[in-house]
């Protein structure tokens, strides 16, 4: 079941970009202005979630960092129980309990968001372990940042993976920053793909703000483990374009740089590659844009409307 | 009925719960090596070796048991568990929670710690007091072959992330283990002497110390009872309260340092619970705030050993003089 993704439009894939967009948008006026902090959008880098979830089975599964709005929305999750998450009420996917840092649906296959950078990674390949001694055909998406890669756990999930044959989909998200430091000061070279070789891993490096072509590599990606029962390392070269959290002015990023990557917006991209290609009009847009809008009005109505947990859910869900 | 030692009870354990349960399977740095008994029976695929990476060791046993698999790892000896403290600290212990109760993590990590092969500090180091800090996991140090055995069953069939200790010095000491489906529930104590005068409590090396003073202080006519921890998250606070308040009085004895060692939370609780029934300040007898030695005698010395347990016993009945007050000798008079 779920072995090859479902054909999808262009057109769907844009409106699931637009509503992560005005999701992360709206979710930090929303919160700023409230007085929360903290959220890490992915604004930017929309194709890359898009294009990597969209290109997987019902049954494969995710785990993911803190920057997991686009997987989860792409994955078909709620936006008002993201929110109600995000906002600490008892109606969200963890009752409350994650915050907007660590959300897990487990009905969706979303085994978890890791906001200690890394712990992805360490649970990937567990996650592949059962997957392969059930004997399912299941793939596991582990999403990580070029951050990730510098630590050392990054290492030893590949080298696990590799050695015990686990069907892990590596996607390292390179959006050129790790927190308020570039990644060119703390890596040698552009890309962390490459590094898969010396595992033994396939590889490659994909245009992530080019949501058709990384739905395409994912697909390729997900076919060849599904074929050899090995893991894969895919890179998505994309861009942050917000800060780290919300809220956050970034005067650390050159200016000239956030430009080129703006000029080449996902969105917008694929945007006017639909118009060009005469399947899309702006009228068509005006239609996804009211649709997205519509739902995001729910769900924030959802969320803040939602109470809070009961102080007894402190000490509730330690143990099983 | 038949006598086995801790290392031997260990692999029955692992052993029956793997026949029972297709989803356990054991992973660590050598464990397929070393229990071939286990690779013949169940197979590679469930008994692994794996990489040099104590870090992703437990965090696969995580990931493994957050999706239906029940994984035991062997991280060797305790210092070494410094790097798979993200994964049991984060992960297997707060994920739960975290997660608003989606997911489990029953998942068993061993380590072996404690005097007794001189390796010194970076193998020896009894930092049981740092799991039992970390919400969302269990804790066990069992002190008998019976014990291992049982407690690692029952380890393994919890669906929560246990530690599970063991101490050096007891790995190779056979001891009668019952026949049959043995399971010893997490969170009891064992009482393996009664006694009316004062209550000894420990868990590890120095339950068997304990007999031993208990033994010399009887021959004084003191009567101690012991206690045998066993579990130190959850612990058995009733039993401790139960002998405390018959005997009146507590000596706490334990290997590890002794600053916000488990002592300290079994002190702590008696003085709140049981203050009215105390009739002497609580002792703690504990390894001194210092590295463990790898030198023989320093190695042995860090422990507290059977004449202090009882030197203390009979300072708190009032049969010998105070050398120390409120809380005497931290370390042993060793070689
Ligand atoms: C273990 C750990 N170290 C540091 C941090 C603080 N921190 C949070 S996100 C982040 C940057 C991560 O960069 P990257 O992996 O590239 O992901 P990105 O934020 O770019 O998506 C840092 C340093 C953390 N959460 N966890
Ligand atoms: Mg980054």
């Amino acid at each position: 079941m779920g072995t090859t993704p479902a054909e999808i439009r262009p057109e769907a894939l844009l409106e699931e970009m637009i509503l992560i967009r005005r999701f992360e948008e709206r979710t930090s006026a929303t919160l700023t202005s409230g007085g929360f902090m903290g959220t890490c959008t992915c604004v930017g880098q929309e194709a890359s979630a898009v294009g990597v979830v969209s290109a997987l089975g019902p049954n494969d599964l995710i785990l993911t960092n803190h920057r997991s709005a686009g997987h989860l929305l792409a994955r078909g999750a709620d936006p008002g129980r993201i929110l109600a998450e995000v906002m600490g009420r008892s109606t969200g996917y963890c009752k409350g309990k994650s915050g907007t840092l660590h959300v897990s649906v487990k009905e969706l296959g979303v085994i978890l968001t890791s906001t200690i950078v890394g712990g992805e990674l360490s649970l990937a390949p567990g996650v592949g372990l059962s997957v392969s001694m059930k004997g399912e055909d299941a793939v596991v998406a582990c999403f990580f940042g070029d951050g990730a890669a510098c630590e050392g756990v990054f290492h030893e999930s590949m080298n696990l993976a590799a050695v015990w044959n686990l069907p892990v989909l590596f996607v390292c998200e390179n959006n050129q920053w790790q927190a308020f430091v570039h990644r060119k000061e703390t890596m040698l070279g552009d890309h962390i793909a490459p590094r898969a070789a010396g595992y033994g891993v396939e590889w490659e490096v994909v245009d992530g703000n080019d949501v058709e072509a990384v739905r395409d590599a994912a697909a390729r990606a997900v076919a060849r483990i599904r074929e050899t029962g090995k893991p894969f390392l895919l890179e998505t070269f994309t861009y942050r374009q917000r800060g780290h959290f919300e809220p956050d002015d970034q005067s650390y990023v050159d200016p000239s740089e956030l430009a080129s990557w703006k000029a080449r917006d996902p969105i917008a991209l694929l945007t006017a590659a639909l118009v060009e290609r005469g399947t899309l009009t702006a009228e068509g847009v005006a239609a996804i844009e009211a649709r997205v809008s519509e739902r995001l009005d729910a769900a924030f109505a959802f969320a803040s409307s939602s109470p809070y947990p009961d102080v007894a859910e402190l000490t509730t869900d330690v143990y099983a | 009925m038949k006598t086995i030692n801790a290392h031997d009870a260990i692999g029955e354990a692992l052993a029956e719960e793997m026949r029972r349960d297709s989803t356990v399977l054991a992973f660590g740095e050598g464990i397929a090596t070393k229990r071939k008994a286990l690779v013949d029976e169940f197979g590679r695929r469930r008994v692994r070796n794996t990489p040099l990476a104590e870090g992703i060791i437990a965090g696969t046993a995580a990931g493994a048991a957050a999706t239906g698999l029940r994984p035991v790892v062997d991280l060797l000896f305790a210092p070494f568990m410094a790097f798979s403290m993200e994964e049991i600290v984060n992960s297997a212990g707060k994920l739960r929670f975290i997660s608003g109760g989606q997911f489990s993590f029953p998942l068993v990590a061993m380590a072996m710690t404690g005097a007794g092969w001189s390796v010194g500090a970076q193998h020896n180091h009894n930092l049981e007091a740092w799991f039992v800090h970390s919400p969302g996991l269990k804790v066990v140090m069992p002190s008998t072959p019976a014990d291992f055995k049982g407690l690692l069953k029952a380890a393994i069939r919890d669906d929560n992330p246990v530690v599970f200790f063991s101490d050096i010095g007891l790995l190779y000491v056979p001891g009668e283990v019952p026949d049959g489906d043995h399971v010893v529930p997490i969170g009891k104590a064992a009482t393996r002497r009664a006694g009316t005068d004062v209550t000894l409590v420990s868990y590890g090396k120095t339950v068997p110390s304990c007999l031993k003073a208990a033994d010399a202080l009887a021959s004084d006519g003191i009567s101690a009872e012991v206690i045998d921890l066993r579990s130190l998250k959850p612990w058995d606070e009733e039993a401790v309260l139960a002998s405390v308040r018959k005997t009146g009085r507590l000596v706490v004895v334990h290997e590890a340092s002794r600053t916000a060692g488990f002592g300290a939370e079994v002190a702590a609780t008696v003085a709140e619970k049981a203050f009215d029934a105390l009739r002497a300040p609580v002792v703690r007898l504990a390894g001194p705030d210092a590295p463990p030695a790898a030198s023989y005698p320093l190695e042995q010395a860090f422990v507290p050993q059977p004449d202090l347990i009882a030197l203390s016993a009979r300072q708190l009945v009032g049969r010998a003089a105070r050398v120390s007050s409120p809380a005497p000798v931290l370390v042993a008079a060793g070689a």
